[in-house]
């Protein structure tokens, strides 16, 4: 039942009346509201609020019953955005009145920090941020409500860009110490959102002084252990922001100190789960980068056997005695563990140690091994991030993840998973391919070739690096049998494309599987029987190419393998051109290059071999043996030792 | 055969190839041992240590305190020990600061290694501050322990000390930990019952047992260890190098004592119990357990019942404006709360009237009156009598007097108004005019913030407030609002009454009865003019005729002193207090002489104080207000949990709750 009739707010002297009514009446009461929303009242208290001809304190009472409606559902605001409720309370602010526009702000501060508002909404017009930017000064109260619509409503680096470029930074940092804690944390949480991953607003907060202190110096009074938790996290979250984006050194008191034992308090037993989950995240996004930083927290606090509580939700014991708690647990669940992945990921990215802890934390290879088939994504994506990262030690690629045979998940999770799941995948794969790894056996009988050679055909570089690079460990020291598979799998178009990639990474790895392949001289006569000639083509094209040292190099050693070849090596023996490419680079400035190029002379004109000695004369005649004569004064001791060998073949 | 190029795994991520063979290496062996020799400097360094420290031994020790003027000269002779006076200063002034609950003269804090109970193998150097092995070192029998001169106060709330290795020697087979009294010292901290210790060589935690845990990293030459007991859940963790390693012990006994053990030569350990600056953000940690200890005492249950603590606390707050007859304040208070006053109206003015006399220096005129309004009070008390009596004689000294000033001596501004309380607020000390005739009409107006006829109470515009001092919460004090004569800051000053009220019998409470501090310009120039005047006051505000009085009042005084011993027996309290009366006309200028702290009108609190508590006791009133008792038995109560080992009580002071 409606207790309201809307058309009491058309007739002007009853307004007034019907607005105090109104918002006495749906404060606290969720369907009121929407009966208000349904019955039309919300385009009607937009005019109102709009008219100027209202007076102010009508204007102002239609602006709080707004606000009130909004408070309600989801629905609710839904309805008041399609009304366009955002552009008519921005235009609100224009009046002069601080207690008219705290209402609007209010109003809007609500809108903007449901998810269901498109933040978008607050950049369309270009003149909206700068009067909230001068609007920061009027009273503690605009502070806070913008300060919030600005920490919620940035969400991409363009947003940080337009926030920056307004002054966001100035204005927003003497916040930091208003006497309201509601402001200082709004303004936090702004820093910290306008921080992350921005190099340039990083930069700029390291040198802005608060009252004549470093803003640093205020993030870490944050972090005292006496402030709320809320403060505490936030600040470090800003420092870390500030750290990860090159402002702040990783070898900083206020990182090393400060912010990381911070974070690592946030993981403990004593915080809310909501709280666990961004300590560890965050933690995890500081010390990514930096072996120090993932020694130090390794052994701080009992870290690592502190996050294998994470996987214990729903514990037990609330499953028993609290429903509600059981609910709250099962929703934090998947956050927590996917958390903990991360974090162990980011533990164990460096440090054989921190590796070994980690596996020996109680059923920790298990708790991966089932995380790799969660139902959440999150924490699929997670728990092969932290797999990824374990399988960096031979340790344990010899000795856990055989014993717990992680390829099988892993290679299911390889079936149509999302690209970001399927980079980590590939490339723990990658490590799993490894000739010493137990793992490589059963991994190639179950059909990954083909999969692998998909992944290189994939538009992101980083899973064509991934596919190759695991075809090439996968052909390292292999059977006759396992390369030609590679080689009809992939196909030699497919192959060559790979070698005109536009990522080098790309071009270097499918030049390592060439290596590979070309390795042992039954392999070598019978690849380039079958492809020499394309093969040749291709590494002319890279050698005269322009490209780095190291492509040049493996290129030179692929050569190399070629010379090693019986019936191979005739292809460069007939090629004057590829002769004259080998010398060039014989006296080229960089060592290495000179060293691989004389290395394939070197087998050229080995001894023992039919035709050795037409090899020599021809090369000879080329000039090859004053250049060897000259390499062997080089100063580089393997160059010269290669050169002295290599003219011994002449001399026997 | 030709060469070929060795197919390569060059690629594989961030593992470098030299991982490979010590990663295999170390597959199935445990962690070796180092067995990296002593450098031979560094045993130079330890057989130096140990011829020093007979030298170190005849050390006269450090002067205690700033003061000792015979520290100081030695700090000149011996060249050195100024540092170590320095240092001295820096660890009380650090341990003070760390640990304010705990009461040094019952239980004082460790400050360095006992040079007593240590085992043979032990030597110490450097003020018994660093820790060298001189023993063999051969198996684990030849384990060496030393424990600080005293075990960790209860009253400490979180206890933290550190040692830096120096040396790890030989094998670096050290512990850093914890052990009760008694305890063997021919063993490694955590070995033996009520002994616990985190050894370097393995990074294990031993809990009273032969066999450790694995707990934190190892550590060795330069890496600072910190151990931080926290008495109030009893448990302990350690620090390495500033980062918490998180908890290593649980239910710790009470009583233990910082303790150190080495195992092999060459081991050397510097300890820090607060002489330097931590590594370690020790103050971090306790700020967390301050707030959480609080927030206990905020969140405890208090009474099932509705609106009884509220009753309670009325009824203690209104007790306390009676008992220090803030008779207007009270009233109002008593309206507002429905309460009834246990005393008539008159009874509490009549108290008001003596104490203003009494605080404003007019003794003479407070005796009178009190044989006045309670004719036997002195006449059965002439121990009390006699005390008024010596102080009348110091305000005639002073000047303030009635019997003196109206014999003409000039009023002596400075001397006349009670200053208020300077040393805490800094506030504008309240001035009387120039004029006599304003100075009556102040006094009687005035001078009592609570009592004036224009109905001023206790509570005040906080907006006359300086800026300076944080406003207070318009509590239960709020009387009357807005009343601009009436400027000052009693409600700050109630906590200086509560604070020293507890610990002494002294109680300047009474700091409201007469400070009315006015804050405008006109009382600024006052001010100024007052300092002036300070430097030229005279005996008995200057007059002849006034000295006369004042030296036959002495007289009177005197024969007054040998009737009381004649009747009473001696009292050397008595005979004290007239001694130090008298002893000011021994000095040209009393107020700046030795005795001259009696001419503080400070001094006057505890006289009226006394004398309150005496007219209350005739009237079968306490001599304490129940508020004043409260806050003492709280008081009592903290330090009683410091004795029974409650760390708790190092964050419950009852300051921190009296604001």
């Amino acid at each position: 039942k409606c207790l309201f009739h809307t058309e009491g707010l058309f007739k002007p002297e009853k307004k007034k009346k019907k607005n105090f009514d109104m918002k006495n009446a749906v404060i606290g009461n969720n369907r009121q509201k929407a009966n208000l929303i349904v019955l039309g009242a919300v385009p009607r208290l937009l005019y109102l609020l709009q008219q100027s001809s209202s007076s102010l304190e009508l204007r102002t009472e239609c602006a709080v019953v707004l606000g009130s409606l909004s408070m309600g559902t989801e629905n609710n605001i839904k309805s008041l955005v399609d009304c366009h409720i955002i552009p008519a309370l921005l235009q609100g602010l224009l009046c002069s009145d601080l207690i008219f526009i705290e209402a609007c702000l209010r109003c809007l501060r609500t809108i903007f920090i449901s998810p269901v508002t498109p933040v978008q909404l607050l950049y369309t017009d270009p003149t909206v941020i700068p009067h909230l930017m001068s609007l920061l000064s009027r009273s503690q109260h605009t502070q806070e409500y913008i300060t919030q619509i600005f920490a919620h409503c940035c969400k991409t680096p363009e947003h940080q860009t337009v926030l920056f470029n307004h002054g966001a930074i100035q204005n927003i940092a003497p916040l930091l110490i208003s006497p309201s804690y509601k402001v200082r944390m709004q303004a936090l949480k702004c820093f910290s959102v306008l921080a992350y991953e921005n190099a340039q607003v990083s930069m700029t907060l390291v040198n802005v002084l608060v009252d004549g202190e470093q803003l640093s110096q205020v993030f870490v009074r944050m972090m005292q252990r006496d402030k709320p938790i809320e403060m505490q996290l936030t600040a470090a979250k800003c420092l870390t922001y500030m750290c990860r984006a090159g402002a702040i050194r990783t070898d900083d008191n206020c990182i090393v100190l400060k912010t990381l034992p911070c974070l690592v308090r946030m993981c403990s037993k004593e915080r809310l789960l909501e709280e666990r989950v961004e300590g560890a995240e965050t933690l995890a996004y500081l010390m990514e980068p930096d072996i120090e930083l993932q020694r130090i927290a390794s052994v701080t606090d009992h870290l690592v056997s502190m996050l294998a509580d994470y996987f214990k939700y729903p514990s037990s014991v609330s499953a028993i005695t609290d429903i509600k708690r059981l609910d709250h647990d099962l929703k934090h669940a998947h956050e927590l563990r996917q958390a903990a992945f991360k974090l162990y990921a980011s533990l164990g990215s460096n440090d054989e140690d921190i590796r070994k802890k980690i596996t020996e934390t109680e059923n920790m290879m298990d708790r991966i091994v089932s995380g790799l088939s969660e139902s959440s994504i999150k924490v699929r994506l997670a728990a092969v991030r932290c797999l990824h990262s374990l399988s960096r030690s031979v340790q344990q690629l010899r000795t856990s993840f055989h014993d717990h045979a992680v390829w099988k998940p892993l290679m299911k999770l390889l079936q149509n998973a999302p690209d970001e799941v399927l980079v980590m995948a590939s490339s723990t794969l990658c490590n799993l391919l490894l000739e010493f790894s137990p793992s490589k056996e059963p991994i190639l009988e179950s059909g990954v070739i083909e999969l692998l050679c998909s992944l290189t055909q994939s538009d992101s570089p980083a899973l064509r690096v991934n596919g190759i690079w695991a075809l090439m460990n996968m052909a390292f020291q292999a059977d006759q049998k396992v390369k030609v598979e590679i080689v009809q799998a992939l196909g030699t178009e497919q192959l060559f494309r790979l070698l005109s990639d536009p990522d080098t990474n790309v071009l270097m790895k499918t030049l390592g599987l060439l290596r590979n392949l070309l390795s042992t001289r039954p392999h070598i006569d019978q690849i380039m029987s079958s492809h020499g000639k394309q093969i040749m083509q291709a590494v002319t094209l890279i050698l005269e190419g322009e490209h780095s040292i190291e492509v040049k190099e493996q290129t030179l050693c692929i050569l190399a393998n070629i010379a090693d070849g019986n019936t191979a090596k005739e292809l460069i023996m007939t090629n004057d051109d590829m002769l004259q490419k080998i010398k060039y680079y014989m006296g080229h400035s960089n060592v290495k290059l000179q060293l691989a190029a004389t290395f394939c002379i070197s087998n050229l004109i080995w001894n023992e071999e039919d035709g050795s000695q037409e090899r020599q004369d021809k090369l000879r005649e080329m000039g090859f043996v004053d250049i060897l004569h000259k390499l062997t004064q080089a100063s580089d001791p393997n160059l010269c030792d290669r050169a002295k060998t290599a003219m011994q073949q002449y001399l026997a | 055969s030709a060469i070929s190029l060795p197919p390569e795994l060059n690629d594989w991520e961030e593992v470098s190839p030299a991982l490979f063979p010590t990663a295999i290496a170390n597959d199935r062996e445990p962690a070796p041992r180092s067995s990296r020799a002593l450098p031979l400097s560094c045993c130079c360094l330890v057989a130096d240590v140990t011829q020093r420290q007979p030298r170190s031994a005849v050390r006269p020790p450090p002067a205690l305190g700033p003061s000792s003027g015979c520290g100081f000269l030695m700090s000149v002779v011996v060249h050195g020990d100024l540092a170590l006076s320095e240092q001295e200063k820096e660890l009380n002034q650090r341990l003070r600061s760390l640990y304010p609950a705990v009461n040094e003269q019952e239980t004082p804090l460790p400050r360095s290694w006992s040079p007593k109970d240590k085992f043979s193998y032990i030597g110490l150097s450097q003020n018994n501050l660093r820790v060298h092995y001189k023993g063999h070192g051969k198996t684990p029998k030849d384990a060496a322990s030393v424990r600080a001169t005293h075990p960790i106060p209860a009253a400490c709330g979180v206890y933290y000390f550190e040692v830096k290795i120096i040396s790890k020697g030989r094998d670096g087979y050290m512990g850093i930990g914890l052990s009760a009294q008694g305890v063997n010292m021919n063993r490694l901290p955590g070995w033996d019952k009520h002994s616990y210790g985190y050894h370097g060589d393995d990074g294990h935690s031993f809990c009273s047992s032969g066999t450790g845990q694995p707990y934190g990293p190892t550590f060795t030459t330069g890496d600072v260890i910190g151990c931080c007991v926290n008495l109030i859940n009893n448990t302990c963790f350690y620090t390495k190098n500033g980062h918490s390693l998180g908890i290593a012990f649980t239910d710790l006994p009470p009583n233990l004592y910082p303790t150190v053990g080495l195992q092999t030569p060459g081991e050397v350990v510097d300890a820090n119990f607060g002489q330097h600056p931590f590594v370690f953000d020790i103050e971090d940690y306790m700020r967390e357990w301050r707030t959480k200890i609080q927030a206990q005492i905020d969140r405890f249950p208090i009474g099932e019942r509705e609106g009884e603590w509220q009753a309670m606390i009325q009824k203690m707050v209104a007790s306390y404006l009676v008992h220090h007859s803030y008779c207007a304040t009270a009233e109002a208070f008593a309206k507002s709360t429905d309460q009834a006053v246990h005393e008539e109206l008159a009874s509490i003015k009549n108290r008001q009237k003596i104490q203003k006399l009494v605080l404003s220096g007019r003794m003479g005129e407070a005796i009178e009156t009190t044989q006045q309004l309670y004719p036997s009070l002195l006449e059965r008390n002439s121990d009390l009598l006699f005390m008024l009596k010596v102080r009348q004689f110091i305000e005639m000294v002073n000047g303030t007097d009635s019997e003196v000033r109206c014999l003409g001596g000039r009023s002596p501004k400075s001397q006349d108004s009670y200053p208020g309380s300077p040393r805490l607020f800094n506030s504008p000390v309240h001035k009387a005019s120039s004029s006599q005739t304003y100075q009556t009409s102040f006094d009687s107006n005035y001078c009592n913030g609570v009592s004036s006829s224009k109905g001023h109470t206790l509570a005040h515009s906080h907006k006359s407030c300086p800026p300076t001092i944080p406003s207070p919460e318009p509590g239960v004090l709020n009387g009357s609002r807005g009343q601009q004569t009436n400027v000052s800051t009693e409600v700050e000053m109630e906590v200086d009454h509560f604070s020293n009220g507890v610990s002494e019998s002294s109680s300047n409470g009474f700091l409201n009865g007469s400070s009315t501090h006015g804050i405008d310009l006109e009382e600024c120039d006052a001010d100024m003019e007052v300092d002036s005047a300070q430097s030229k006051r005279q005996l008995c505000g200057g007059s002849q005729a006034a000295i006369e009085r004042m030296i036959q009042f002495g007289r009177e005084l005197q024969s007054m002193s040998e009737h009381l011993r004649r009747e009473r027996g001696k009292n050397s309290a008595n005979k004290k207090m007239l001694k130090d009366a008298f002893s000011l006309l021994a000095y040209s200028d009393p107020w700046n002489s030795p005795v001259g702290y009696q001419l503080d009108s400070i001094q006057r609190e505890p006289v009226c104080s006394t004398l309150n508590s005496a007219i209350l006791e005739t009237h079968n009133l306490p001599k304490q207000p129940p508020l004043a008792l409260a806050v003492g038995q709280a008081a009592q109560c903290l330090s009683l949990m410091a004795r029974t080992g409650s760390g708790s009580c190092a964050f419950a002071s009852v300051d921190d709750y009296l604001h």
